[in-house]
């Protein structure tokens, strides 16, 4: 497995050019620069406000100095809140190439195309050469999600991805889980997997935090579909979700953007701090998505039985299938076919064993059926947190 | 022969989960005893394996997943008609289609 090595230490499994809107109205101007690329690793990401947001900046700034970057290219209109010196000069101190294009100093939509194109084509160009090292997977920090959940989802491929977790666990690589709106019914079981009592009163007040917030906006993280494919209730669902984070120690939970301190499992807290002020903690899978990659995720696991067809920019997104039935319906966007458990009874260990194999091959350069179709989906909204506290991340205390 | 229709994931649930699609009348054993399926049942859906009383828990990899909200006889399909839960209420919509749910496994 090879990686390319960033000045911060960390290795990337791609090598890609992010072009990024600062508000909604840079997005076409962006989207436009982006467009001759499409088969080479450019990505577009962006944020939609006006209003400057502490979280959203903090995102931007992670995602853009993630170890899959290569290079950015910021686009604004020139009026919008965003800090985007502050920004540039956060990703230069790391050393990558990047530059601003303000639409309005640039003189418009065409011309700030034209160099923006230009600026990313000799980015590219440059990119190329770049050497790729001898990386470990110790080194990796893999993230778990579901999407369009049924109730296959907790019977094979969340299972199989959680026994993938502890295989990858073993091996010294950081695996995050996380939605904790998600997680509503399993504090307790969680509380005992921590490794400190501490961690544990943490983690039942931050699902209290989930419980509470899902229940002012009057509905929880569940989707119609989740119903018609035979989950009932949140708990049901949680239930089914909680089997991706294995049989491993938590060792600590972290909010959006903050990296693991080292190997092994930690939980994600995702539902804001404070009151109810944005809406929706995550309002699609995502939203979840870019909050793994924030935390430094080189490859996301996503678990689907009704049948996601999403990928991501900037990480690759390995898709495994729950359900058999859907598995034959949507082949070609699916990376793993765990319903095989359920049909011709193979093991979970079988299937964690696989993904295993294809997440070394992932990080060692092979794309995805996400990747290959061009599947590169970004969101990011407002959100408000509080700083981690000392007891989430016991091992760094130590 | 069949696959198994459903399968108990825990000893302490009182619900057993469908392991293919079960149709409307076929006998299936529960704890030995074989019960008749009234409704159509696709993969991944729940039966009660035994009597369950409104109000009671109900249980599924041995952790409660809600509250019953009507009695539920062994058999009987286990869903948003009888089962609700105890965090957040959930929301469902009907399409008027039984997409996904017709086919054989």
């Amino acid at each position: 497995m090879r990686g390319w090595l960033r000045s911060d230490g960390r290795k990337g499994i791609r090598n890609t050019i992010i072009v990024t809107y600062l508000v909604e109205c840079a997005h076409h101007v962006a989207r436009e620069i982006v467009r001759p690329f499409e088969d080479e690793d450019v990505h577009l990401i962006g944020f939609p406000g006006c209003f400057a947001n502490l979280y959203a900046f903090d995102m931007m700034e992670r995602l853009a100095t993630h170890p899959n970057v290569a290079g950015v290219l910021l686009v604004s209109l020139g009026c919008e809140g965003f800090d985007r010196s502050g920004l540039a000069r956060r990703i230069e101190a790391t050393g990558r190439p990047v530059r601003t294009l303000v639409i309005q100093r640039e003189g418009g939509t065409r011309k700030t195309v034209d160099a923006g194109r230009a600026w990313v084509r000799a980015t590219c160009d440059g990119n190329a050469a770049l050497p790729r090292v001898e990386m470990g997977i110790d080194e990796l920090v893999v993230g778990t999600i579901c999407g369009g959940s049924d109730g296959t989802s907790g019977l094979t491929a969340n299972p199989a991805m959680g026994n993938a977790f502890d295989r990858l666990v073993e091996k010294g690589a950081a695996c995050i889980f996380e939605e904790t709106g998600e997680l509503i019914g399993c504090e307790h079981h969680m509380a005992g997997r921590a490794v400190t009592p501490e961690l544990g009163a943490e983690i039942i007040k931050a699902i209290d935090k989930a419980a509470r917030y899902y229940g002012l906006l009057g509905q929880g993280s569940f989707a119609p579909g989740n119903a018609e494919g035979g989950l009932t209730t949140i708990e049901e669902k949680s239930l089914g979700a909680y089997a991706k984070a294995g049989t491993v120690p938590i060792d600590g939970m972290i909010k959006p953007g903050t990296r693991p301190p080292s190997g092994g499992l930690y939980l994600m807290d995702v539902v804001p701090d404070g009151e109810l002020r944005f809406g929706y903690p995550n309002i699609n899978d995502n939203a979840e998505i870019v909050e793994l990659i924030a935390s430094g995720c080189h490859i996301i696991l996503f678990s689907t039985g009704r049948g996601s067809v999403v990928g991501s920019a900037i990480s690759p997104v390995i898709k495994v299938c729950a359900n058999p039935l859907t598995y034959r319906r949507m082949a070609d966007d699916m990376d793993v076919n765990a319903g095989r458990i359920l049909e011709e009874q193979a093991g979970i260990e079988d299937v964690g064993a696989e993904i295993v194999q294809l997440v070394e091959r992932v990080a060692d350069g092979e794309r995805t059926m996400s990747e290959a179709l061009g599947h590169r989906e970004f969101i990011l909204n407002y959100k408000t947190f509080e700083p981690v506290g000392p007891a989430c991340l016991p091992k760094s205390a130590a | 022969m069949k696959r198994p229709a459903v399968i108990l994931l825990a000893e302490a649930d009182n619900v057993l989960v469908t392991c293919r699609n079960i149709e409307a009348g076929e006998m299936v054993p529960i704890d030995g005893a074989e019960t008749r399926i009234e409704v159509a049942l696709p993969l991944g859906f729940k039966i009660a394996r035994k009597p369950i009383r409104a109000g009671e828990k109900v249980f599924k990899l041995g952790m409660s997943i809600g509250s019953a909200t009507a009695d539920i006889d062994r058999g009987q399909r286990v869903h948003t008609e009888n089962l609700k839960s105890d965090y957040t209420p959930s929301f469902t919509a009907d399409h008027g289609d039984r997409f996904g749910q017709g086919e054989t496994l």
